[in-house]
């Protein structure tokens, strides 16, 4: 019998149109009733129906926030699924459905008991119910886990799913002869609130004001426009889906011109649709939050895999110079919280604002006890007089902004380079005052940034920045090597002792999702910082404890 | 109020003879009539020389890139329905780089009204064929002539499904003011593409041309296949149609659709999220 302590890796692979998605839904709701600590992360590929998908749950006695490689157990509910983990089974009980054959796995008659329920569309919430059997869930605690998922598609199909749940259980009593799973409850978990890192922003968005936003349908930001969508009634918002990416962009710079905070969603060839667009936020010094879900590039790349490639694009986009702020929240702890402060800062100085988000970190879930809400939505919008100026000079580059029919004055915006008033100028000594106006206020949003987090008080440092938080912290936390994370939230502009603190360690490294090492170059050209050395990934992955944890070893070591 | 209340001292860019000025002057006109205070209208436009429109009249304006006005004026509109949206962009930036906006804006139908100065010919780029462009039509890029279908604005606009679609001639100040009334008017979007001569670049459709191609036309405006058969005069042969060509009462606007507004008309700016609704919404990520 393979014995598994208290954090168990459980992977589910099938198709795509098998449902595993809901094993995954119902397994997080089960594990943390029964007090599991839980994290879910999964990998798919670019296809509606067919291909071999899957999700990685990790079980476990204590917080686990993070991807690994090590699959503890699989069930393997496609015949290609035990090929396409290949690399990452090693030890790994298999679980896998009798008529695949499977030589090293323990057979479960899975397909033909959902036949027998009425069709394999039951497949995958019988495998749920076996690996719930597995890992100690209660039968009530299961059955409340189906109602709560199917209770909304009406008491047929509910009472399928829980005839479907109660067969796999009965077949999991088989899987404990293999295997036995320690993992202690933790009561406390219960209380905590599960959260993916969509939600986690999206929760942010409504805590920081927003109130319409327009986007074009893109994997992998297509989950925060269905939640937005979803919660525009509760929440004062509108959600419209825009013909296309430019449209988006366009309608979010009405919308923020006429007075209400904006926000667009895409990635990063969708984001290159609307660069122009940026230039004219940047033109008339409107705000709007665009968020970047990261998948591998260029063009349509590996449209459901994970990457941080697109932080240059973010950086670089738009003609012309004017300032912006990039964000990259690593967390769902604080993830609310820095969408907020993005908003609020796109606001107050009139100037895009981008979050970077990536598959990975879009897609997984996890228990904590509460997210981070403490800001609060600012207000920056004035009345205006008759004599009102959109663009008047002031000291600190930014003008009182107004919004048309909001007092007596007029507000005019233009793309071409204009005076005060917003009228079209040539005059080369307006648009000198104007291009450092534009500019001024980098400055400010370089003393206003978010200093990154360092953990740990090493002499050497990994910095990271973005989905990579977790997955380097536990890797620091269970190598030997003594090593601190230094983890960037804001990426631009970085704060300004961002130098002096990296200058403090002995030997530093990057690890990032892309080719180039693009915050690597960053941190060269803004904070004139050279890395020692650079872990890259590209292969549209996400990192792995394991894999950081091996390059800590080597490096630091 | 007065056609003077919109009045501005500006360095206008247009040349002189341009329809654009008669545009503009029947567009006050209009405003005038309608008694539209200049803070509670806003202007938007894409680029070009139409697309410079708004520069020249007392109102809040969004002169934003080229081609993409529409979907910031259903935006603004959307997030302040109190105010009065006028969409006026040249040819090329509505038929040409915005042609798809132009499309699906139809399909949302906002309460705007979108004006299209329709020339023929690229006027700040300095002479190139238009969407509109008749065949034929030579310039120094197409130098065989313009041998392409033009696209047929009014036509489109009733397949998809817009209640007022219009055409006016700038040489014809007093009939383009009515047209406009009537347009800003309309509950629901409102295209009014107008005959302007680029006195410039384009030698053909002159302001004799058009006295001579197009006529008033009196049908029944409220059928819409007869509005859409006299939408395909001109082209080819025959004389273009002038004045409302198809107008019917229509379904809801956009904004009237977007849930928010049902039972309160507060602006959308004006509105602030409920703290405690937040809390709710997180607390309900506890019970899974």
């Amino acid at each position: 019998m393979k014995e598994v302590m208290d954090d168990v890796a459980l992977v589910l692979c099938g198709e795509a149109g098998q449902g595993i998605q809901t094993v995954e839904a119902l397994l997080i709701r089960a594990f943390r009733a029964t007090g599991y600590h839980i994290f879910s992360s999964k990998e798919y590929m670019s296809r509606v129906r067919g291909g071999e998908n899957s999700t990685l749950i990790r079980v476990s006695s204590a917080p686990v926030r993070a991807f690994v490689d090590r699959i503890d157990v699989l069930f393997a509910l496609s015949p290609g699924a035990v090929d396409h983990l290949r690399e990452r089974i090693n030890g790994t009980l298999i679980i896998a459905d009798e008529s695949f054959g499977e030589d090293d796995a323990v057979g479960l008659p899975i397909l033909e008991e959902a036949e027998k329920l009425g069709g394999r569309i039951f497949a995958n919430v019988v495998a749920a119910g076996a690996a719930a059997r597995l890992f100690r869930v209660g039968e009530d605690v299961f059955d409340n886990a189906v109602r709560s998922l199917f209770e909304r598609k009406g008491p047929e199909i509910l009472n399928s799913d829980l005839r479907a749940g109660r067969k796999g259980y009965e077949l999991g009593e088989k899987l404990r002869e293999h295997l036995r799973v320690s993992v202690e409850p933790d009561p406390s978990v219960r209380g905590h609130v599960i959260l993916n890192g969509t939600e986690a922003v999206g929760l942010g968005c409504i805590a920081g004001g927003c109130r319409f936003m327009s986007s074009y349908p893109m994997t992998p930001s297509s989950p925060l426009q269905i939640f937005i969508a979803e919660n525009a009634d509760e929440f004062d918002m509108v959600f419209e889906q825009a013909e296309d990416e430019i449209a988006a962009i366009n309608m979010c710079l009405g919308a923020s011109y006429a007075g209400a905070r904006s926000l667009v969603a895409t990635s990063g060839s969708g984001f290159a649709l609307m660069e122009e667009a940026v230039g004219l936020a940047g033109m008339i010094e409107t705000p709007v939050v665009i968020y970047i879900g990261q998948r591998p590039g260029p063009a349509v790349g590996l449209p459901t895999r994970t990457a941080q490639e697109d932080l240059n694009l973010a950086l670089y986009s738009g003609p012309g110079e004017f300032a912006r702020a990039i964000f990259a929240p690593g967390k769902l702890e604080d993830a609310p919280e820095i969408t907020a402060h993005a908003f609020n800062l796109a606001d107050r100085y009139q100037v895009p604002v981008f979050i970077l988000s990536d598959q990975y970190l879009a897609d997984l879930y996890y228990n904590l006890p509460e997210p981070e809400i403490g800001v609060e939505e600012e207000y920056h919008i004035s009345g205006t007089d008759a004599g009102y100026r959109r663009f008047r000079f002031t000291e600190d580059g930014i003008s009182p902004r107004g919004v048309p029919g909001y007092g007596e004055g007029l507000v005019r915006v233009d793309s071409d380079e204009h005076d005060e008033d917003g009228f079209i100028t040539e005059d080369l000594n307006i648009r000198s005052r104007m291009v450092e106006k534009r500019n001024l206020r980098l400055e400010m949003l370089r003393d206003d940034a978010l200093a990154p987090e360092v953990w740990g008080d090493d002499s050497s440092a990994v910095i990271c920045w973005g989905s990579t938080y977790w997955p380097v912290r536990e890797a620091i936390g269970s190598s030997d090597a003594e090593v601190t994370m230094v983890h960037f939230s804001q990426v631009y502009p970085l704060a300004p002792d961002t130098r002096e603190l990296l200058e403090s360690f002995e030997v530093t490294a990057t690890i990032e999702n892309n080719y180039r090492g693009q915050f690597a170059d960053l941190l060269k050209l803004e904070a004139g910082f050279e890395v020692d050395h650079r872990l890259n990934k590209y292969n549209g992955m996400p990192f792995s404890v394991e894999e950081i944890r091996k390059f800590i070893g080597e490096v630091f070591a | 109020m007065k056609p003077e209340d919109y009045d501005l001292e500006a360095d206008v860019a247009w040349c002189p003879g341009c329809g654009n000025f008669s545009i503009l002057r029947a567009l006050k006109m209009a405003l005038a009539d309608l008694d539209i205070p200049p803070e509670r209208l806003v202007l938007v436009s894409g680029i070009g020389q139409a697309g410079k429109l708004p520069q020249y009249l007392k109102c809040n304006y969004f002169n934003g890139l080229h081609g993409r006005s529409l979907p910031a004026a259903v935006a603004i509109k959307a997030v302040n329905p109190e105010l009065t949206v006028i969409d006026v962009s040249g040819d090329g930036c509505m038929y040409g780089e915005g042609g798809n906006h132009f499309m699906h804006t139809i399909r949302r139908n906002p309460d705007i009204t979108n004006i299209v100065h329709n020339n023929m010919v690229y006027g700040l780029t300095k002479g190139q064929a238009s969407p509109t462009s008749q065949p034929g039509f030579r310039t120094p890029v197409q130098v065989h002539g313009v041998f392409e279908e033009p696209f047929n604005p009014l036509a489109v606009a009733i397949a998809l499904g817009a209640t007022f679609v219009a055409r006016a001639f700038a040489g014809d100040i007093e009939r383009t003011r009515d047209i406009l009334v009537e347009a800003i008017s309309h509950h629901g979007y409102a295209l009014v593409d107008i005959f302007q001569p680029c006195v410039t670049f384009n030698r053909v459709n002159t302001f004799q041309w058009f006295r001579e191609n197009t006529y008033y036309s009196d049908h029944d405006t409220s059928d819409r296949m007869v509005a859409f058969e006299k939408s395909l005069e001109g082209y080819g042969s025959g004389k273009f149609p002038l004045g409302v060509i198809y107008h019917a009462e229509g379904d809801g606007t956009f904004e009237e659709n977007l849930s928010i507004y049902r039972g309160d008309a507060t602006p959308l700016w004006r509105r602030r999220h409920d703290p405690a609704k937040l809390k709710a919404l997180i607390e309900s990520k506890r019970m899974l």
